[in-house]
Formats: structure tokens, C-alpha cells, sequence
């Protein structure tokens, strides 16, 4: 229950500016979630390296978390701290190592997102507060997604804030609820898709990763989930490369979006959207239920 | 020779599973192929207040003298943002039921009997009609899905506007309001064609969900200058999240209805197979206004089955500030009382069981749009039943609160009571009686 | 004329000022600037005045109005004009979901698109939009008028009991119980009337009318399917 935005960039040129529009369009959001908040960017990455977005979670510092890692795996590492997580680019061949060093030596620390261009940060707190906490409005990239929380059944928790990740370089933000997630976890479980929390926004995580796992697209994995998650929702996931949009056949939540020539806006409402550049000649719609609306970088 | 000697045969035995209302219900199946509408609340047997019990005082405690030493009732409702507050004199308020499902002298009755003890009463699913508003001290206006007859002026007039998100009879469920009953009066009312049977919505038709409620609450509060308090009614189903969803969504009160609370008609499956008792409602709730620092800030109002004084008292050593009831009000009028016999038989059923409200036959002329049936009714006897009624449901209340100690029912708490049944035990939290062990506590 | 700015103002003080306001006020013009999408902005009037909001609005706008006349110079969000009473109420750009639900009277007029569930429950208001409506719209609509010069998107109508629904371009299907009506003169006035004060300037002659079929008015087993 909540308020979320996301913003695809289609104009190099206001890369740069991605996290002060983001900034923005999360700030506005804030009453609709109080609790917590997060977002996702896809910024800069290489081919050979994985950036890990850490944080521990109970509270823990991670001061000093760069030089063990970097003493286990005998490397210098490029590492960037922002308040409570840091993001570590660790070479893709060792990204297993690192993996079972953090759950030898620091469980407490989770692996909050991970792939080539993405970087996760969530945390409790009033979103404004977090975004500022996190320095969002100064990261730039190509696209990137947000989430202001008010909890409704699962906990005020770090763990609980979105957007989750369940896979490389994918992340998920919902507004609703869903009816039937219990069930849907249960078989992601099986299928070997791991799930951390309760939060029936990580199952929708889950089973798109799932999906694409087994082959599907974007597009495709989002409409076999009208099939097979029932409730209500609106979701916006990021992939690496990918952008995209779907709302439930009901389509209660609220969902408004933007085109212009230089980027692809979402909004839960119009306000969020009111203060990126050019909005006032931009093509704005209220995406229709159960509707794919996905876009890729070329 | 003597004849052959029969062998014993066993008696007839009835299936304990295909029991006769069982077997009863799937000849009606099979013959109507609809399911069966009635109303009221669940009447199967359900863990309800009587396995609970009172202490009282002794050694330790100190009782009060009855008739003489102070015991407070009043109750403050809306006190977290609202400018003006209600201010009751007994904790027993009277529950929403809409004008439509009663008819007018009904409601004028509920009005007249609330107001001759200080208590409030409430609408419904039809709007706010003159008759009620006038008798009624105190009245809370619901905002319900279906939105018949809202409007600012009634929303003006009222004290409380109440958000009704679900009712415990059938939480998830919308209303239901057969022809028979859609009179010209009650159809003008709600915008609808005389005589058809009237479906509204489950779900609000301009918002789902915590935040958009709280923007719904809101706007509520900026068309009537933030005076009113606001209640958000649920039914009993998630108590602690919807509590504390409540709470953020900005309420005033929560109330919260058990699945014994009544409704003018719905599904008979519904009414018995969804939702919660009250009993294991109310801890769950009290827990989310306690851990976000709002108990007594945010008052809890409970109802579903509450009969006398001493089910009042349960509930508010639970933790609510004040119950509602509306069964019990209406039966305190005269709905299925014993002297229309004759004519409960020939609608098929008999003084205590009958359900049909929505029928609109009703004998007594309570749950009825029927002008001669209504006619029969008088509103100024029948609120004097139910000012008498809810007198007495204050003073059992007070009896038991003064033996226990508290010069204030709302002193009353949870170590007050113990459990007669491992299941209430488990539900209420309290031990069970002569133990000190509380099932499904500290894991 | 009072100007007031909500980045100066609070919308509580904003609404209490146009609530206190007399039936016969002098101040019959009001302007609103910087709304920045609050929410609840202008809601509950009950006097003849205009209020003209300078940008977008947030949920409820004019919400429960009575004789007011609310513009808004930009777009609104969900429920704008729920339950409004009497009056007029005026988008100059797009409405969400959930547009005059509810409403009783007075009449709406959006000039761009109006999403989900336009007219949901609708209890005798009128309604033009002048662009298209989105899904669902006029669900379980008891009474009142509402036109759409654009298209309408899925379940038109669903569950519809006694409102008027006139469409000029294309519906992409209709709700149960919901059916094209011939349109008699009387109909034709309606909407002829309602194009005109919603200074639309197009041919009465083109919409199509909806409306109930009343097959569900009661309820049937051999109708549950439609349920």
C-alpha cells in the first residue's frame, strides 16, 4: 500500500539528471507511504564485474565491510558507501566467493540487489529523509524505480521496504495486494526461486525472476502473471535493459504515466509526475488494466 | 409354538455430519438452486464471552459498594482530531442499520431510546432520515460503498461520520436489499427503480486500500472543517492490521464487528463461514492501538453478540472503550417477541428464530417497509424498551466493574478475567481459570 | 477577487474560508494558485461562487460540491467531484478514476480523458467528457447522463440500473446487463441541452445511447453467470 514511481530515461543527455528527477517524483509520494522507502537506479557497470548493493540487517555498521572483503578475496575493490549500504563492484568470477564469505563471516549483512547496473537502496524512515540519506538525487543513470511503503501485513522493516530484487539486475515495486501469494511462494520455493520475506510484493519479484529465469521476457513474464497472481496491483519492474508497467484486470490502485521524447514517467499520481521537464506537452495516460506497457533500451 | 421373536432392531440414528438443517438445507438447494438469504449473525455455537469470567474482588482487591461509590461510564469518542468530540453517557452505543432494512418508526425508536440513556446511534445503507435525526442525540452517519442518499448537508448534521469498510456478518461482502422491501419512500432515497432487488457494492467505488483511505478521511474531515470524528467500521477478520491501517489512515475510532453482528440479509454461507468471533478479535486489536502508543487515544468500539451487562464488561476489560449492539436493540424493541407466534408459524418459524428480515414480512413491523405492519410498532414504547434495556446493560456492567475495584468501567483489564475453555483462554488471553497459563502465549 | 496561494496558505484555511462564505457573498470569484495536486482542494462548497484552481489537483477535488462552480486549469486525480450535489464542476485537462462518483447532481464536464470508472455508481449527476473514458465506466450508474464525445472502454455500464449513457466514437464492450437503447426525442433533447452547456460543439445526432437492460433487476439462477 503505497505510493511508487519509475523513470525510463530515452534521452542520453538527462542521464545525469535521473536521480533529481527520481529524487522528486519519490519526495512527492511521501504521504502515501510513510513507513519506508526505496529505490532502484541502473547506473554505469562493465561487463566483468557485479555490483552487490550490501547492508546489514540488523542495524549493524558496515564500516570496514570493503577491506574484509577485499582482504578474503585479495583484491583491491571499487566500493561506494552510502549511509547504511555499500555498493561493491566485485569481479563476476568471484561473485560466488563473496557470497559464502559475507554468510561465513557477516550474516548479518544481506545482498540487497545485485547485477551489472543496478543499486538497491531502501530503508525505514520518512522517504524524503531516505532519499536525501542515501544521496539519491546526485546518482545518474539510465532508468530507475521507487517505492514510498505504508505497511499493511507485513512488518516496518528494512526487510519489508521495496523495491525487491530476486534476480540480477531486476527489481519490483507494487501497489496493492496480493490474494494469492502464500500459494505462488510456496511454488516458487520449489522451484528453487528464493524468497526471504513475507511480503507478497517479493513473491510478485519472485515469479517474474522465475519466469525469465525459464526463458520469458519482460513482457511476457509480466502477462502470465494476470494468470497467475490474483489481488490487486500495480507493478513497475526494471531489468537491465528493460522498463515496464502492469496493472491488475481490476485496476483500482491508482497509476498515471508520462511519454515525452526523452523519457517514460510513472506515477500512483499525477503530482509525482508535475515537476519533470516538459510534462506539460507530454503524453499523459492512466495505463489500462491488465495492460503490458514495457519499453527497452536500444 | 411360540411366534418367531423378532430380532431388536436399532434405533433411527441421524448423522451427526448430515445433521437435519443439513439434509433440510440441500432439499432447499436442490429445489430453489439459490443460495439461502437470511438475517442476522452466525448462530452457530462460536467461543463467545460466557467462557469467561470475572474474578472479582477480595484480599487483594478492594470492591466498591454498589448504589453508593462512584462508577464511572461515560465515554469520549473522536478525541485524536476531531474539534468536538462525542461525549456518551454509557459505553453501549447502537449500531448502523440502514432505514430500508427498518422502517422509520424503527429508527425513530433507536433514536428515542439511545438518547433517553446519552448514547449515540447510527444509520445505514440508505441514508440519514429526518425520523432518526430528530430523535437522536447523538448520530453517526456512515459512508458506506453503495453512497445511497449521501450527502454534505446530512454529513453537516451528523456527529460522527462513520467509513464502513465491512461489517463482521459478512466481511468482504456487499449489501443486499430484496424488492419487497424497496418501497417508494426507500427507493427514492437510494436512486433506485421501485421494487427491484437492489445489489450495492462490496468496495468503495473511489478508493481501495490504507492510503487511499487516508485520503478519503481526509477530505471528509476538510468538507466538514475537521469538527467530526471519524470512525472506520471493519469487520472482524484481520483486526490487527486493520487496526493499525486504521490508525494510519488518520481514524478516530475503530470499530470492529464480530461475526455474530447481524445483517439485514445476506448469504447464509457467508454469515457462518466468514469472519471471526468477537472474543478473538478484540485482543488483536487492542495490540496494534498498544504498540503504536494509541490505545484510549483512538477508541475501539466492539460489537457482535453482546447481550447484557456483563458481555459489556468483557469487552472493555479486553481493551474496547465502548461496545455497539444491534440485535439485542432490536430484540429489546420487540423483534421476535413471543406473542406474534402465531404469525411466526405461519411464515414458517417461530418467536427467537426468525431471520427473514429481509423478507419484509416482519410480525413486529421492525424490519419491514410494510405500512400496516409498521403500523403496528409504536416508536415511543418501543425506545422506552430499549432506554430500559440499555439501562440495565449499564448497570450489570457497573456491578461487575465495582466488584472488581474500578470506580471506572475502563478500568477494567484483561487480568480481571480468566477462561473457562482452553479455545477462549487462547483467544481472549487471559488464563484459563485456576492456571496461570495463557495458550498460544510466548511463542 | 481573493487570490489565494496554497504555498502560502493552508488548504484547511483555503476550505473553511470558501465554507463560511454567505449565500449572498460579494466574493463570488475566487482564484486558486499553486495546487500542486493536494488533495481535497475545494471540496464541500455550498454557495453560488467560482473558484478557479490555477494547475493540477490531487483526489477529490470539489468533492460533495453544491452550487459552486469549481475549474480547474490542469488535471485531476481521483474522484474529482465524487458526490457532488449541484452545481458545475470543470476539468480543463484529464481525470482519473473514478470521475463524478457517486454524484447525485450538478454537472461535470472534463474537456481531455477521463479514466477507470468514470460515473461509477453515478445517482443523477451529469457528466460530458469531451475526450474518451476509460474502463468500467458508469458501473452499477443508477440515474443522470453521461456523454462521452471520444470512446469507451471495456464493461460500459456494467450492472447498470436507470442512467443515460451517450457515446459519439466507439465502446470496446459493454458490462452486463447493459444494451444499446433507440433514442427518442426526449433523449435527444437531454443530451442536445447537456452538449450545449458543456460548450460542446458537436452533432447531438452522433452518439449512440446505453442503458439498462433491466434483466438483473431481479435476481435470477438462470442469471448468475452475469453476477
Amino acid at each position: 500500500m503505497c505510493g511508487i514511481v519509475g523513470l525510463f530515461l530515452k534521452d542520453k543527455s538527462l542521464e545525469p539528471k535521473l536521480g533529481e528527477m527520481l529524487s522528486g517524483m519519490l519526495t512527492v509520494m511521501c504521504d502515501r507511504g510513510p513507513d519506508s522507502a526505496g529505490f532502484a537506479v541502473y547506473g554505469a557497470g562493465q561487463g566483468t564485474e557485479v555490483k552487490l548493493t550490501l547492508r546489514s540487517s540488523d542495524g549493524q555498521s558496515i564500516d570496514g565491510l570493503k577491506a574484509d572483503l577485499e582482504k578474503a578475496l585479495g583484491l583491491k575493490l571499487n566500493a561506494t558507501q552510502r549511509d547504511t549500504h555499500l555498493v561493491v563492484a566485485i569481479p563476476s568470477d568471484k561473485e560466488e566467493a563473496t557470497r559464502v564469505f559475507l554468510s561465513k563471516a557477516r550474516p548479518d549483512v544481506k545482498v540487497v540487489g545485485a547485477g551489472q547496473r543496478m543499486e538497491l537502496f531502501k530503508e525505514v524512515g520518512l522517504p524524503s529523509d531516505v532519499a536525501d540519506r542515501f544521496g539519491l538525487s546526485a546518482m545518474s543513470g539510465t532508468h530507475g524505480i521507487g517505492h514510498t511503503r505504508m505497511a499493511t501485513e507485513s512488518a516496518v522493516t528494512t526487510n519489508g521496504a521495496h523495491p525487491f530484487s530476486t534476480g540480477a539486475d531486476q527489481c519490483l515495486v507494487h501497489n496493492g495486494s496480493l490474494s494469492n501469494h502464500n500459494a505462488v511462494r510456496r511454488t516458487l520455493v520449489r522451484e528453487g526461486v528464493s524468497i526471504e520475506t513475507e511480503n507478497d510484493s517479493e513473491v510478485a519479484a519472485g515469479y517474474l525472476t522465475w519466469k525469465m529465469r525459464d526463458g520469458a521476457s519482460l513482457k511476457q513474464a509480466l502477462e502470465s502473471s494476470l494468470d497467475d497472481l490474483d489481488g490487486f496491483y500495480t507493478f513497475v519492474v526494471g531489468t537491465e535493459t528493460g522498463f515496464a508497467v502492469l496493472r491488475d484486470p481490476i485496476a483500482c490502485k491508482p497509476a498515471v504515466m508520462a511519454e515525452t521524447d526523452g523519457y517514460v514517467a510513472f506515477g500512483s499520481e499525477y503530482r509525482a509526475l508535475a515537476g519533470l521537464p516538459g510534462i506539460e506537452t507530454a503524453r499523459v495516460w492512466e495505463p489500462e488494466p491488465a495492460t503490458v506497457y514495457a519499453w527497452e533500451r536500444q | 409354538m411360540d411366534a418367531p421373536v423378532k430380532p431388536p432392531h436399532t434405533t433411527p440414528r441421524s448423522s451427526a455430519t448430515f445433521d437435519s438443517y443439513a439434509i433440510s438445507e440441500i432439499q432447499r438447494a436442490a429445489a430453489t438452486g439459490i443460495y439461502d438469504i437470511r438475517g442476522g449473525g452466525a448462530k452457530r455455537k462460536l467461543p463467545h464471552f460466557d467462557d469467561l469470567l470475572f474474578v472479582g474482588a477480595s484480599i487483594s482487591r478492594y470492591p466498591l459498594e454498589g448504589y453508593r461509590e462512584k462508577c464511572g461510564t461515560d465515554v469520549v469518542l473522536g478525541t485524536r482530531f476531531a474539534k468536538k468530540p462525542i461525549h456518551l453517557k454509557i459505553p453501549v452505543t447502537i449500531a448502523g442499520m440502514s432505514f430500508g432494512a427498518l422502517s422509520g418508526p424503527a429508527k425513530e425508536a433507536l433514536g428515542r431510546g439511545a438518547s433517553t440513556v446519552g448514547t449515540s446511534t447510527t444509520t445505514g445503507d440508505g441514508g440519514m432520515t429526518p425520523e432518526e435525526r430528530g430523535h437522536s442525540s447523538a448520530l453517526v452517519y456512515q459512508l458506506l460503498p453503495s453512497r445511497y442518499g449521501m450527502n454534505p448537508d446530512d454529513l453537516r448534521k451528523a456527529d460522527a461520520i462513520e467509513i464502513v469498510i465491512g461489517q463482521g456478518a459478512k466481511p468482504g461482502g456487499g449489501g443486499m436489499l430484496l424488492g419487497q422491501k424497496i418501497s417508494p419512500r426507500v427507493a427514492k432515497m437510494r436512486t433506485l427503480p421501485e421494487g427491484i432487488d437492489q445489489r450495492s457494492a462490496c468496495r468503495h467505488p473511489d478508493w481501495t486500500g490504507p492510503d487511499d483511505l487516508e485520503i478519503k478521511i481526509e477530505e471528509l474531515r476538510e468538507i466538514t472543517d475537521w469538527e467530526k470524528p471519524i470512525y472506520v467500521k471493519v469487520g472482524a477478520s484481520r483486526p490487527y492490521y486493520d487496526t493499525a491501517l486504521a490508525v494510519k489512515a488518520g481514524a478516530d475510532v475503530v470499530v470492529l464487528d464480530g461475526m455474530q453482528g447481524g445483517t439485514a440479509a445476506t448469504q447464509e454461507v457467508f454469515i457462518e463461514n466468514v469472519g471471526l468471533p468477537i472474543l478473538a478479535a478484540i485482543r488483536p486489536a487492542v495490540q496494534a492501538l498498544q504498540e503504536l502508543g494509541m490505545h484510549r487515544k483512538v477508541q475501539l468500539i466492539v460489537s457482535g453478540g453482546i447481550r447484557n451487562g456483563a458481555d459489556v464488561a468483557k469487552a472493555l476489560a479486553l481493551g474496547a472503550d465502548a461496545v455497539a449492539i444491534g440485535t439485542a436493540a432490536l430484540i429489546a424493541l420487540g423483534d421476535n417477541d413471543p406473542r406474534f407466534e402465531d404469525e411466526y408459524r405461519k411464515l414458517g418459524t417461530t418467536a427467537g428464530a426468525y431471520d427473514d428480515w429481509h423478507e419484509g414480512r416482519d410480525p413486529a413491523g421492525i424490519t419491514t417497509q410494510d405500512p400496516d405492519l409498521a403500523a403496528r410498532f409504536d416508536p415511543v414504547a418501543g425506545g422506552r424498551r430499549l432506554a430500559n434495556y440499555l439501562s440495565v446493560l449499564t448497570l450489570e456492567a457497573q456491578t461487575i466493574a465495582r466488584a472488581c475495584g474500578k470506580s471506572h468501567v475502563h478500568n477494567l483489564e484483561p487480568e480481571d478475567l480468566v477462561a473457562l475453555t482452553v479455545e477462549a483462554a487462547a483467544m481472549a488471553r487471559v488464563p484459563l481459570a485456576g492456571t496461570n497459563w495463557i495458550p498460544g502465549q510466548g511463542f | 477577487m481573493p487570490v489565494v496561494d496554497l504555498s502560502e496558505m493552508p488548504l484547511r484555511e483555503l476550505n473553511s474560508q470558501l465554507h463560511a462564505l454567505p449565500q449572498d457573498t460579494n466574493e463570488t470569484h475566487w482564484q486558486v494558485k499553486n495546487p500542486e495536486g493536494r488533495h481535497a482542494v475545494a471540496v464541500g462548497l455550498d454557495a453560488p461562487v467560482t473558484v478557479e484552481i490555477d494547475g493540477h489537483v490531487g483526489y477529490y477535488c470539489a468533492g460533495m460540491n453544491k452550487t459552486a462552480t469549481v475549474i480547474v486549469a490542469g488535471n485531476a486525480g481521483v474522484g474529482v467531484a465524487e458526490n457532488m450535489m449541484s452545481g458545475t464542476v470543470h476539468i480543463k485537462g484529464d481525470a482519473s478514476q473514478s470521475a463524478g462518483a457517486t454524484g447525485q447532481g450538478g454537472l461535470l464536464v472534463i474537456d481531455g480523458n477521463a479514466s477507470a470508472r468514470c460515473g461509477i455508481s453515478m445517482k443523477g449527476i451529469d457528466i460530458v467528457v469531451k475526450g474518451s473514458i476509460g474502463p468500467m465506466s458508469a458501473f452499477m450508474a443508477q440515474a443522470g447522463n453521461l456523454v462521452v464525445l471520444g470512446d469507451a472502454g471495456e464493461a460500459l455500464g456494467d450492472s447498470i440500473y436507470e442512467a443515460r449513457l451517450f457515446v459519439r466514437g466507439s465502446v470496446k464492450s459493454l458490462g452486463a446487463d447493459c444494451e444499446e437503447k433507440p433514442v427518442t426525442d426526449e433523449d435527444r433533447n437531454v443530451l442536445r441541452d447537456l452538449l450545449k452547456r458543456a460548450s460542446a460543439d458537436v452533432s447531438a445526432e452522433d452518439f449512440k445511447l446505453y442503458g439498462s437492460a433491466r434483466r438483473l433487476y431481479h435476481f435470477h439462477v438462470d442469471n448468475a453467470g452475469a453476477y
